[in-house]
């Protein structure tokens, strides 16, 4: 850094910024100060054994439990607040989460209903192209209990992106698929991030996920020790701390 | 493993427990006990009776439990030595597991036999004052739940007044028809059968005193002032009550109620205040229906059973009935349809976990809504007659 003045690498613009997060409910800590940020155009994975606080974590970035300590700041808006307007991104829940009293369409329209001004019809289009998108052209009229596992997943990345957000929550999106149809999400995350430019920020304990999609991630200790490692998956596979490489060489199924 | 030394092959059948080959035998020997043969989890209770027979009477000290006479064990009667031997060391007895076949040793370290015995502490029960401030803080606790989720009711409604959109009141038409128009066939039967067994009970003290027609006047104000809005809103908790609450809390144990969150949508607008209102527009009207239902049946027994025109009875209940009896019912109804919505809605989404509690759930809506119910009609019955009503 002492060298002649080299050109600084471009500053990238941090879409979601952690500062010394502590998660947990009164006196039960899960994790203590977590620190880590996501830059724009990122696929970020936030990865850990099963009961390592990951899906937790999330509900904290997103608003759904409120820290007991730290600052979580999406788009430089600050910390989130549910009660006060539509949150600057979408959310694809572990099962989906989708409202199994209206269609798939229906679910899909619902964020534009409720925050756009669109005729039924120009919703309806939205919905339609939104659905083809993920590869559900001929579900819009299906409830969401006659869909396959895949499907769920897929109707649910819809919904997520009705609005077009700039920045996608994903909890285990590929958790409990078979090999194939997790690919295929896989697949559908990475064009997402790269024809859309979704920043993208990913809960799962799927190595072949991590590293079809992710560009970074961080690793989070499975008995509340915060986060173990941060960087590049396929960097972290080399790792000399014991935890890390034993969640990259075994697995993360806990 | 362990079928290498039982030469047979286990079929069902050989798992009886006539079997010659699962045989055992457990025996004291010196310095503790002895344990032979084959263990088959078929005769666990009979191992677990000859355990503690065995047992009975160990003081404190050591005790061996020798097991190198075993030749086949299943892990259910190892699990059972293991749990043994820790409630002997809750006693004060060190038993040790000894001599354990080569065969059945990793079947052990499976169980967790060849570690130290371990101790848990029972868990202390709790003393009567204990146990009464255990239940005082649980309703200290739920009664702040229900308090928070009053006033987020409170701020949705004030909201739906500045932003209509905010509630999903899409909704209430639909709920209505289900909550309100679904019910009539069952409010009308039970209406008219309240009705018909009020006169035929009534009739026969009546009609000593000739009073036959009078009938229609105990009829019309018990149907109108009490049970017409009693009964209907009971139907409507066990109906739309119990329907509510399991569909919330369905919402909210699959991450349905975290997904409106996410969309900026208030879930107690969205869903509380659409239900709300269905009950609120929808009890004042069954009321109503009750009442005239309520005085058919009436109607019906003085005609059949007292010798009443149905003309007469009619005329006795006009002159009977004063506007006040049928509103009193009315003006009832409004609270007790708000408390059925409440409650329900409350319990939908105070539940957490999975199926289980959905069920809990429901119940309880239904058994908190009846209560308030009854609670409700006292206090107003009271009320009105304070207020000279």
């Amino acid at each position: 850094m002492n060298a002649a003045p080299q050109e600084a690498p471009p500053e990238r613009e941090r879409v979601l910024d952690v500062r010394g997060l502590t998660i947990g409910w009164g006196d039960r800590v899960l994790h203590h100060d977590l620190t880590f940020h996501v830059d724009r155009g990122e696929v970020f994975a936030i990865l850990g054994r099963s009961g390592s606080g990951k899906s937790t974590l999330l509900r904290f970035l997103i608003g759904l439990e409120r820290p007991i300590a730290g600052d979580v700041d999406i788009a430089g808006q600050g910390p989130v607040d549910l009660t006060t307007g539509l949150p600057p991104f979408g959310v694809m829940f572990q099962a989906g989460a989708l409202f199994g009293s209206m269609t798939v369409g229906e679910n899909v329209e619902l964020p534009l209903a409720e925050w756009t001004d669109l005729p039924p019809k120009a919703a309806a289009a939205i919905a339609r192209t939104k659905l083809a998108l993920v590869g559900l052209e001929g579900a819009f009229e299906t409830l969401p209990s006659e869909l396959s596992g895949g499907m769920v997943r897929r109707a649910a990345l819809a919904r997520a992106l009705a609005l077009d957000p700039e920045l996608l929550f994903l909890d285990e999106p590929s958790a409990g698929l078979d090999p194939i149809t997790a690919k295929e999400i896989d697949d559908l995350i990475r064009t997402l991030n790269e024809s859309l430019g979704l920043t993208c920020i990913v809960v799962t304990h799927e190595l072949e996920s991590i590293f079809a999609i992710a560009d970074r991630c961080i690793v989070l200790d499975d008995r509340g020790g915060g986060i173990v490692a941060e960087g590049d998956p396929r960097a972290l596979r080399e790792s000399t701390d014991p935890r890390v490489r034993e969640f990259f060489t075994r697995g993360g199924r806990g | 493993m362990t079928a290498a030394a039982a030469p047979h092959t286990a079929g069902a059948s050989q798992r009886a427990s006539c079997d010659p080959a699962a045989s055992f035998t457990i025996e004291r020997a010196e310095g503790g006990v002895r344990l032979s043969g084959t263990f088959r989890t078929t005769d666990a209770a009979r191992a677990w009776d000859e355990l503690h027979a065995a047992f009975a009477g160990a003081g404190p000290g050591e005790l061996a439990l020798d097991l190198s006479g075993v030749e086949r064990i299943d892990g259910g009667v190892i699990a059972l030595i293991v749990a043994a031997r820790d409630e002997l060391a809750a006693l004060g007895v060190n038993a040790r597991i000894v001599s354990t076949p080569e065969h059945v040793r990793p079947l052990f370290e499976l169980y967790g036999g060849l570690e130290e015995a371990s101790v848990r502490a029972p868990r202390p029960a709790l003393g009567p004052i204990e146990a009464i401030g255990d239940v005082a803080v649980r309703w200290a606790a739920a009664t702040r739940v229900a308090v928070i989720f009053l006033a987020e009711v409170a701020s949705a409604f004030v909201s739906l007044l500045r932003r209509p959109r905010s509630a999903h009141l899409k909704e209430v038409p639909w709920l209505v028809q289900r909550a309100g128009f679904d019910a009539l066939p069952i409010v009308s039967l039970i209406s008219f059968l309240v009705g018909f067994v009020m006169g035929y009970q009534s009739a026969r003290q009546l009609e000593r005193f000739g009073a036959n027609v009078y009938v229609a006047d105990l009829v019309g104000i018990s149907i109108t002032r009490e049970l017409a809005p009693l009964m209907t809103a009971i139907i409507v908790a066990g109906r739309s009550g119990a329907a509510f609450a399991a569909e919330i809390s369905t919402m909210k144990v699959s991450d349905e109620v975290d997904a409106l969150r996410v969309m900026g949508l208030r879930p107690i607008a969205w869903l509380v205040v659409p239900r709300l209102l269905a009950l609120v527009l929808v009890l004042p009207i069954l009321v109503l229906v009750s009442d005239v239902i309520g005085i058919a049946g009436g109607l019906v027994v003085a005609v059949m059973s007292l010798d009443v025109s149905a003309s007469a009875y009619l005329l006795e209940t006009r002159r009977g009935l004063v506007p006040w009896d049928v509103g009193q019912g009315l003006v009832k109804s409004v609270p007790f349809g708000l408390a059925i919505a409440l409650i329900a809605c409350q319990q939908g989404f105070a539940a957490s976990g999975g199926a289980e509690s959905v069920g809990r759930r429901t119940t309880t809506t239904v058994v908190t809504c009846l209560f308030a119910l009854v609670l409700l009609d006292a206090a107003f019955t009271f009320t009105f007659r304070m207020l000279g009503l």
